[in-house]
């Protein structure tokens, strides 16, 4: 039994630790806030924003406060707002402790592609290059395979780079794998699924 | 000293001219100088080159630019939100420069601040960085980008003095701060103009420097993804 969105969700969780400033990305790393207990987590909204609270009840939207996915959420009594320089400032400068994001390919040594298909629309890269060049620690959240079957754990990517050797921690559906020296390694299995489960579902170089 | 004017029109009078380079605040949709984008429209200048975030929606905001073909090029991180905009350049209409969004910011501020260029480890080893010289600080490599400076930047602040101190309201402030910065003239356009004296000089968000001409609003303030939850039942 792999895991489903809200268990890759919680695992991921499991990475953060009191007193973090952390950045979510879209998708499953949204999730991530729900599972977050009783830890004190900051979230960091890169449209210039420390301290993100929920979505507002319905009929309390106010559209000067949004998140970098552009929805209506609230603020916290922690919060503070600044400018885009700013806040790209202190993910450049390493202050995030970690980014937890979607990715479409990760490679054995880190390089991250999330941000284009070439021939397909391409909408653009937001903030995602800043964020895993500048953030202490990146997390990748995606499912270990594509909609055919074939792995998004490869030897090298093939589409174009977010980043290049950027990324730390990959948590699939199927397990957590770390990228180290010469490869990836296996450093916990979903519940139900063997270590050769995931050998087999992955093209790039398991070591350990 | 006169800063203020009666409505975007008067603002941007002498200001604009076909073929120029504009600086606009704003992300997505929130804090974007709506008043001034349709005085741009209204003005029918052409061959606009664009520095923003994002490219409004369709038929709102930068978007109306758009529709109307007043647009040569966008330089911005995302723009995905807009039909019509990849209509124009996937036909070759329009060109587009993507930045990193923390480079953008960044190169505004720098381009306002007097430093026409710096190193980022932002986009090292992927296409940003095809053509562009690289330098290694402490083992590390790090691109060289431009800072911008703009012939005009538009702006949306929410309260100014007559001045041109502003101050932002929640994260609605986004790119206008370094967007204000990066232009050599820059209009504002603000929800209240207040008397002299009922800011706080201590949280000013930006300083009245960097503020050439201020308009007052309405504004419509348009919600791009409205998203709530439900209240509890106890």
């Amino acid at each position: 039994m792999a895991w489903d969105r809200d268990q890759m969700a919680a695992r991921a969780a499991e990475e953060l630790e009191d007193g973090m400033y952390v950045n979510l990305g879209i998708g499953i790393p949204t999730l991530v806030a729900n599972y977050t207990g009783d830890k004190d987590i900051t979230l960091q909204s890169e449209n210039g924003m420390l301290g993100m609270g929920p979505f507002p009840y319905e009929g309390e939207e106010d559209p000067d406060l949004i998140n970098a996915g552009k929805q209506t959420i609230t603020e916290l009594n922690r919060t503070s707002y600044f400018d885009s320089a700013t806040s790209f400032g202190m993910i450049r400068g390493g202050k995030i402790a970690a980014a937890i994001l979607g990715a479409m390919e990760v490679a054995e040594n880190g390089d991250l592609a999330n941000w284009m298909i070439p021939g397909k629309l391409v909408k653009g890269m937001g903030g995602a290059m800043d964020l895993v060049a500048g953030v202490k620690r990146v997390i990748v959240v995606m499912d270990h395979t594509n909609k055919a079957g074939e792995s998004k754990l490869l030897k090298s990517c093939t589409l174009p780079l977010t980043g290049k050797a950027v990324v730390d921690r990959i948590i699939t559906n199927l397990g957590v794998l770390d990228v180290v020296e010469g490869g990836l390694k296996i450093v916990e299995t979903a519940d139900g699924v063997t270590e050769d489960e995931i050998r087999a579902a992955t093209e790039a170089t398991i070591v350990g | 000293m006169k800063k203020v004017y009666d409505n975007a029109a008067e603002a941007l009078d002498g200001l604009l001219k076909d073929g120029m380079f504009i600086s606009a605040g704003g992300f997505g949709l929130c804090g974007i100088p709506e008043l001034l984008i349709d005085a741009i429209v209204d003005s029918g200048v052409k061959d606009l080159t664009i520095a923003s975030n994002n490219c409004g929606v369709d038929g709102f905001g930068l978007g109306k630019l758009l529709d109307t073909k007043q647009i040569r090029k966008m330089i911005s991180s995302y723009v995905g939100e807009n039909a019509e905009f990849m209509r124009q350049y996937l036909s070759g209409e329009l060109e587009l420069e993507f930045n990193p969004q923390g480079t953008l910011a960044e190169r505004m501020r720098a381009g306002g601040s007097g430093i026409p260029g710096f190193y980022t480890k932002t986009g090292v080893g992927t296409q940003i960085a095809d053509g562009k010289e690289v330098k290694v600080f402490d083992g590390e490599e790090y691109i060289l980008e431009r800072g911008i400076v703009a012939d005009l930047a538009i702006v949306k602040a929410w309260k100014a003095d007559d001045t041109g101190n502003l101050v932002f309201r929640k994260t609605a402030r986004n790119f206008n701060p370094p967007a204000a910065m990066s232009g050599k003239v820059c209009v504002v356009e603000v929800e209240e103009i207040v008397e002299r004296g009922a800011l706080d000089p201590d949280c000013i968000h930006l300083p009245g420097i960097y503020v050439h001409r201020i308009i007052q609003g309405p504004h419509e303030k348009r919600i791009e993804k409205v998203t709530t939850r439900k209240k509890e039942t106890a």
